[in-house]
């Protein structure tokens, strides 16, 4: 009785720290039990798409929490340089420079860059001044910068900036910008450079990372801590099984081959934040971030400059944040110049928590499991609304519910584990079970 | 042994007029272990400051005298430049990152890091770690601490011993150290743990590095150091070889103080065998300050004192009893048991309790005196109040009477009755609290620490109200303090706390080295009889 008291208790910490992803996984599933008449290719191809979009902008959220700054709500800043980027450069590319569309993403990522370190860098200074209430500030701070982007967008262009009454961009009175710009050339500016068939996809990248666990057990082996051998083989059969299914549906040509197709540079860059997210904290840098997430008093009074490393921290998620915007606007099409940031902090907080992640803790994998299962549960909502009770709008309330529950239920678990653990007791055992 | 290492000479240190350190002289030769020994307050940590070139120390004005490293005169401003000059530190609370693994906490900001691509354009933040070679110079450290713990474990759930190594393992992994200072080491150590703790000091000691070992425990000290410093109350006492002294002689040295006993009228005093209050194995979980099966029989009537060293227990049991920390064991109250973990039920049944967390547990720093003082009647007693059936409201006429008559009573400066008690002075905050006890009208006062951050003229006060509620009203007070000449001068027996236990109980007039020894932990008779 006791033995399986203490087995239930080992397991319920990870049953607590994982309940956010396996309510999403269930609700998914759900959603297929109920719903007959979503095919598996429709599912993917929304699912592919809003991964492709959001995916930048969740990853940028990792290194702030990781040093210890928590949840970064102020990735709304950088969404917006990159949206003022993105006005700056098509402003001058239609009235004097006509760029095609590569040329035109490629200048706002570069103009992009020293307008977020820029804030980045002020919004870090301002955390520091917040320590301990990192969050809300960078809640708050977000809808200031609103205020301050509107300003800016609304009254200062026309009439402290001169601008041409008459641009498209221009709203007909000739002060401010309008409220919906067309991003022209720059749509899909990015996609259409390559694309590959979705199977092919899967299995290129199956592959690589079949490869790369394989790697990395065969390296890490000898170490008892990150050799964990169940874990690995359930990898390794998953990596296995859906390199098998590809080959299948690619020699059958099945229902699933239908599936979009890959925008393969925006898979790439993806990739590639992946690899510098996980290559910088194997740094010097990355170490200092992380001692300074742990404690920053350990890692002040051994000399780390812990003001100045979390600026950086800020700095580096405020700019891939606003590449990230970049990247999903060009996908979208169009620039609602007002309305197209002002989600994007909730909705890439709620992804990554999703995906397992809590304010002190957060991986690549987490933020891409996260943006897979929370769009699919947006993707799924309405159907199971329609499904259950007959109206897609049930849905629809349903995810703005399903955002804010889970963002308010993984503080909520975080602050209850954290105060469990500081919770004093006599009993000498019970500590050490919450220490594991 | 060889050359001398370190001088410290001359050395004073003053603190806002009050004067911690007077003149210190000391010198640490190479491998030599030099334990420095004294009271709480005698001034060790403020030497040790000094030395590490602590902010504390600068921003309040310096220190005078000098010190010489290597026959080099030294003045450091900041701890890494301690550390850049060969000087550790083992702390006594743990400087480890518990998700980290060893290595990664020994290396904690001295990285090794091999360039890469990116580090060349960007600089240095960006080479990439050499886990490597950082693993291969944390075994070397184990190594020489004759650990075999894996270096890649994480720290989080390793045992407080294998803690207390990798600090050290830390300090020794830096380059050219050449003093390491000990900071009460074993104080958390099992006696295993600290028999290979002593092995390893004297290992280090004899490639050379010079250590300062500060430590309570006298047996150690015997044990493991070539030459002993004690200072009390910020003086130099003597330095001697250790081999020249022994357990009986460094206790009466440490306390050593002359108490005046001033216990006039205690002819009037009734203590009766009445037992008021009984603790039998009380566990105590306050963090620093755990009790682990304390006993005691408080008589009705009397004044007994609660002494020991700090972090030995002492405080908890106060604690304990009130239900501010979870507690475990028996009390029993006027014949009645009282139940634990229950702050209510320990005032209800009439225990009043001065706590000595003034600031945090004692007072509402924004609220009023008249607040503060009938703060705990109003909500336990329920005094203080207009019952007007289905509400209840303040009665502020009768709380400011009241509040007025204890400003008059216990003589606390202020403005008036309303002013803030955090804007007060420590003595007047502790009279503040005096008084909201007494206003529960208690039988029983717990008192921890009640002079503690108090001058001296004010301590005398709160030291004579006591006696004077004691002698008048027949209270009993059971008073905590570190203060071992406070304790001396008004109660009636000492109870001293070792390890969360009671070590003894010692007439106020007991000999110096009887406390002293009792403090540490050192069973008296057997050492006693050996030094006769």
């Amino acid at each position: 009785m006791r033995k399986a008291k203490n087995m239930l208790s080992k397991q319920m910490p990870y049953l607590t720290d994982n309940i956010v992803p396996i309510i999403f996984i269930a609700f998914t599933l759900l959603g297929f039990a109920l719903t007959d008449n979503v095919p598996i290719n429709y599912f993917l191809s929304e699912l592919s798409s809003r991964f492709y979009r959001n995916a930048f902008i969740v990853l940028s959220l990792i290194i702030p929490v990781i040093a210890g700054l928590g949840l970064n709500f102020g990735i709304v800043i950088g969404a917006m340089s990159g949206q003022l980027a993105i006005i700056i450069v098509r402003y001058l590319s239609i009235e004097y420079l006509h760029l095609s569309g590569v040329w035109e993403l490629f200048f706002c990522i570069v103009l992009a860059l020293p307008i977020a370190a820029f804030i980045g860098f002020l919004t870090g200074r301002l955390y520091n001044k917040t320590r301990g209430q990192e969050m809300i500030a960078s809640l708050i701070v977000g809808f200031f910068a609103n205020g301050v982007y509107q300003f800016i967008l609304l009254f200062a262009t026309g009439v402290i900036i001169p601008v041409r009454a008459t641009h498209p961009m221009i709203k007909p009175d000739g002060v401010g910008v309008r409220m919906t710009v067309d991003m022209g050339e720059l749509h899909y500016s990015l996609q259409n450079i390559m694309k590959t068939p979705f199977m092919w996809t899967v299995l290129v990248v199956s592959a690589v990372l079949l490869t790369l666990v394989v790697a990395l057990y065969l390296t890490g082996r000898k170490r008892p801590d990150k050799g964990n051998k169940v874990i690995f083989i359930i990898k390794v059969l998953l990596l296995a099984a859906i390199i098998a299914y590809s080959v299948f549906a690619i020699a059958t040509k099945n229902n699933i081959t239908k599936v979009k197709e890959v925008p393969t540079v925006t898979i790439i860059f993806i990739g590639l934040l992946c690899l510098f997210t996980e290559l910088i904290m194997k740094t010097k840098l990355g170490q200092d971030f992380r001692s300074v997430g742990q404690s920053q008093h350990i890692a002040r009074s051994n000399g780390i400059n812990v003001d100045k490393t979390r600026i950086i921290a800020v700095i580096m998620s405020t700019v891939m944040a606003a590449w990230g915007q970049i990247f999903y606007l060009q996908d979208m099409g169009t620039l609602n110049v007002y309305g197209a940031h002002t989600q994007i902090g909730m909705f890439s907080v709620a992804a990554l928590l999703v995906g397992g992640a809590s304010v002190r803790k957060a991986t690549v994998s987490q933020a891409l499991i996260g943006t897979i299962l929370f769009n699919s549960m947006f993707i799924m909502s309405p159907e199971i609304g329609k499904a259950v009770f007959g109206n897609a709008l049930l849905g629809e309330y349903f995810r703005t519910f399903m955002v804010y529950g889970i963002i308010g239920m993984a503080l909520g678990i975080y602050v209850w584990n954290d105060n469990r653990k500081a919770r004093i007791t006599l009993d000498p055992i019970e500590l050490n079970a919450q220490d594991n | 042994m060889g050359d001398i290492l370190l001088t410290i000479k001359n050395v004073s240190k003053e603190f806002y007029g009050n004067q911690v350190l007077k003149d210190i002289n000391m010198e640490i030769k190479k491998g030599e272990i030099h334990a420095l020994i004294g009271e709480n307050g005698a001034g060790k940590s403020t030497l040790m400051n000094i030395l590490f070139g602590m902010p504390v120390i600068h921003e309040t004005g310096g220190y005078q005298g000098s010190i010489e490293l290597d026959g080099k005169e030294v003045m450091f401003n900041s701890p890494h430049e301690a550390m850049s000059h060969g000087i550790g530190m083992v702390h006594q609370e743990f400087m480890l990152i518990p998700g980290f693994t060893i290595t990664e906490n020994i290396k904690i900001n001295r990285e090794l890091t091999n360039p890469n691509m990116v580090s060349r354009i960007f600089g240095k933040q960006y080479e990439s770690l050499d886990m490597k070679r950082m693993n291969s110079d944390a075994r070397k450290a184990l190594d020489i601490m004759g650990m075999s713990i894996e270096e890649y474990t994480l720290v989080a759930g390793l045992p407080v011993g294998h803690m207390q190594f990798i600090e050290i393992a830390r300090e020794i992994d830096k380059t050219g150290i050449k003093l390491l200072v000990f900071d009460e080491p074993t104080a958390v150590l099992t006696e295993s743990e600290t028999q290979n703790l002593l092995a390893a000091i004297q290992k280090l000691a004899a490639q050379g590095i010079g250590i300062i070992f500060i430590s309570h425990r006298l047996e150690e000290i015997m044990q493991v150091s070539h030459r002993v410093t004690i200072l009390r109350d910020g003086e130099h006492v003597v330095t001697k070889d250790t081999k020249d002294t022994n357990v009986y002689e460094i206790a009466e040295l440490m306390v050593g103080r002359k108490v005046s006993l001033d216990r006039s009228g205690s002819d009037s005093r009734r203590i009766s065998d009445e037992i008021v209050l009984s603790i039998k194995n009380l566990e105590v979980k306050m963090p620093g300050e755990e009790v682990k099966g304390f006993d005691l029989d408080v008589r009705k009537g009397e004044i007994i004192g609660i002494g020991g060293l700090a972090g030995q227990g002492k405080l908890g049991v106060a604690n304990g009893i009130m239900g501010i920390f979870p507690a475990r064991g028996q009390v029993i109250y006027e014949g009645r048991p009282l139940e634990l973990n229950n702050p209510r039920g320990a005032i209800t049944a009439g225990i009043s309790f001065l706590s000595e967390d003034r600031k945090g547990v004692g007072l509402l720093l924004d609220e009023s005196i008249e607040i503060n003082t009938v703060f705990t009647s109003m909500q336990i007693h329920k005094e203080f109040l207009h019952n007007l059936g289905f509400i209840r409201i303040m009665d502020s006429q009768k709380i400011r009477n009241h509040t007025n008559k204890m400003i008059k009573d216990l003589d606390i400066r202020c403005t008036s009755s309303l002013q803030h008690a955090g804007s007060l002075s420590g003595g007047n905050q502790q009279k503040v609290c005096m008084a909201r006890a007494l206003t529960q009208k208690p039988k029983l006062l717990l008192v921890s620490e009640p002079t503690r951050g108090i001058d001296i003229g004010a301590k005398k006060l709160i030291l004579d109200l006591l006696k004077s509620l004691n002698e008048e009203q027949g209270m009993t007070i059971v008073m905590t303090s570190s203060e071992l000449a406070e304790l001396r001068s008004i109660c009636d027996r000492i109870a001293i706390v070792c390890d969360g236990k009671v070590k003894g109980i010692l007439s106020p007039e007991a000999s110096n080295a009887e406390f002293g020894l009792m403090m540490s932990g050192v069973h008296a008779d057997s050492q006693m009889g050996g030094a006769e």
